[in-house]
């Protein structure tokens, strides 16, 4: 029987959240392997099995972490063809495309992207998509086999299924030839602040706090609340912050309880990444920005002013 | 070096978009080159002052693209090529990767750079599957491209930080926001983007099958809408005031 297949990322010798996530929903939709490819994979598939994966095929192969997309591609072609699935699952993360594009070529299938959620059975499946600004959903059905489909991070809950996966090891299959573009170096900023996708309490700016100066408002805010800060699309393409504060389309899907939005007007490439939390506040001066049609409260007014008080007001409170 | 660019005509985000009966989008509407589009085009634009060679930009789309061309054109890019094919309206990534990827090949171009994903599909899907149609490495995210010789060199963008990718031409590079400043297109490149060249191919030329689509639109709906929530003016205390009583009952602090 054909069936699902989840591609699994592996950072630090851990499933990504994605993947258990992935796991999770697809579970109820078949049944459901996962790969794990690179340095990590053998002791990231105990986990897996662990959140619904009933075989995990791996390879612990550095060439996957060396190189871009290209020997994970040969990997999942040889695997595919061997073992074919009806539907694969990547995450839509900067990785999970790479190699779910070229995959969606060499097979000739196409790729459903960043799909919020999943329908359907064996041999029939549908993905929603956020469409036209994101004021619609559609429904996206995939035409050949397998359906390649990339779901955005955040959309489903990660849950245990108590199970265990048979781990099977299979062949890299990486040709001579994909051994190209080489990562040589890697650096990684390294923030004290707490990891934003993981954060209860996000407070996150835009063009609207007016100069790059600002961002210590929003920052001073997210601290005294033990939250983390964020930012748009815009104030990162200007280079007030750098990208890794970046919620949205291109950036970090946020699902925190409480998201404060400070000067951020609200369009569709910075909604699709927070609205999802729980309580929404945004202050804007412009009582027309859309951002109010999604906030649950909504203050209109001069941000600049508001934050300081706001970060004062929650310190008062907290020592009290 | 021959660089190809490729670009996209799309609504004006500042604009107001509409749908057409068909759920696709109305095309009539104000539409311009991607914003996203400029970045690959400055950064080729700088790749060829460095090091010579010639700057092609590539687009699909209506006979209507071509204004897109040409304002890449007045840039400072040489030549455009418009693939237009009444077969191609509402093509999905693959197909549209397939005719980019015929019409590259046709023209021998040793860089490909493309926007990390389109302002309106946001698919990101385009760029690694023309780099696997193509037979080439994918460096992706750039936000800072050196070509030595036959060594191409990005600092790729990544969630942490970022990462130093190398490969040798050809190769797919695309480009993120903060890799150059787009240029604006000076009176004499908008004089001169008059008389450069625009060839228009067809699936034919290309010798693309359109084939069945890899995905279709079942429907559309509207999006779940949260409920209205409060919008309250402040008056210098009264916005404050409210926002500590929600996070108080939403048992943040």
């Amino acid at each position: 029987m054909a069936g699902i297949l989840v591609y699994a990322e592996v950072a630090d010798a851990r499933p990504a959240a994605i993947a258990l996530e992935l796991l999770s929903k697809a579970r109820e939709l078949g049944q459901v392997d996962a790969v794990a490819l690179g340095p990590g994979a053998r002791e990231a598939a105990a986990q897996l099995g662990a959140y619904g994966a009933r075989r995990v095929f791996l390879n612990d192969d550095p060439a996957f972490a060396e190189y871009l997309a290209e020997p994970a591609t040969d990997c999942m072609a040889a695997l595919i063809e061997r073992e074919p699935p009806d539907l694969i699952l990547f995450g839509f993360t900067s990785d999970g495309r790479e190699v779910a594009g070229r995959l969606g070529a060499r097979l000739d299938v196409g790729v459903i992207s960043n799909a919020l959620d999943i329908s359907g059975a064996s041999g029939s499946y549908e993905a929603q998509v956020p469409y036209f600004g994101g004021a619609r959903v559609a429904n996206y059905r995939a035409n050949n086999r397998p359906a390649i489909v990339l779901v955005r991070p955040k959309s489903f809950e990660a849950s245990e299924s108590g199970g265990q996966a048979q781990m099977v090891e299979i062949e890299a299959a990486i040709a001579e030839r994909s051994r190209r573009a080489r990562i040589s170096e890697r650096h990684d900023e390294v923030s004290d602040q707490v990891k934003l996708e993981d954060a209860r309490i996000v407070v996150a700016g835009g063009r609207g706090l007016g100069g790059p100066e600002n961002f210590a408002l929003v920052e001073g805010l997210a601290s005294a609340l033990g939250g983390a800060a964020g930012a748009t699309r815009a104030i990162v393409d200007a280079g007030w912050v750098p990208y890794s504060f970046q919620i949205g389309q291109t950036g970090k899907t946020v699902r925190p309880g409480v998201y404060i939005a400070a000067g951020i007007s609200g369009a569709m490439q910075h909604t699709v990444g927070m609205k999802g939390a729980k309580v929404i506040v945004a202050i804007n001066k412009d009582a027309h920005a859309p951002i109010l049609k999604l906030a649950d409260l909504g203050v209109v007014g001069d941000v600049t002013k508001i934050l300081p008080k706001l970060t004062e007001a929650v310190k008062a409170k907290r020592a009290s | 070096m021959k660089i190809a660019v490729t670009v996209k005509q799309v609504p004006d985000p500042n604009g107001t978009p509409g749908l057409d009966s068909d759920n696709t989008l109305m095309r009539d509407r104000e539409v311009v080159l991607d914003p996203g589009d400029e970045y690959g085009i400055e950064e080729a634009l700088q790749l060829k002052e460095k090091s010579g060679g010639e700057v092609v930009l590539v687009s699909m789309g209506p006979d209507k693209a071509r204004d897109a061309i040409r304002k890449g054109l007045s840039m400072g890019a040489d030549r455009g090529v418009l693939i237009s094919d009444p077969q191609l309206a509402g093509a999905d990534a693959l197909l549209t990767a397939k005719a980019l990827a015929a019409a590259i090949r046709s023209e021998g171009a040793e860089l490909v750079i493309c926007a990390t994903e389109s302002y309106d599909g946001s698919t990101g899907m385009v760029p690694p599957m023309l780099a696997e149609l193509l037979g080439v490495p994918q460096l992706t995210f750039a936000k800072q491209v050196e070509v030595a010789g036959q060594q191409v060199t990005v600092h790729r963008q990544t969630e942490a930080g970022y990462q130093v990718l190398e490969a040798e031409l050809p190769a797919l590079v695309t480009v993120t926001a903060g890799i150059a400043e787009p240029r604006y297109a000076s009176l004499k490149g908008i004089m001169a983007a008059r008389s450069k060249e625009v060839k228009v191919m067809t699936l034919a030329d290309l010798q693309v099958e359109p084939g069945r689509p890899a995905e279709s639109v079942e429907s559309i709906e509207e999006a779940a809408a949260r409920a209205a929530g409060e919008i309250v003016e402040d008056d210098g205390s009264s916005g404050v005031e409210r926002i500590m009583a929600a996070l108080t009952a939403a048992k943040v602090i």
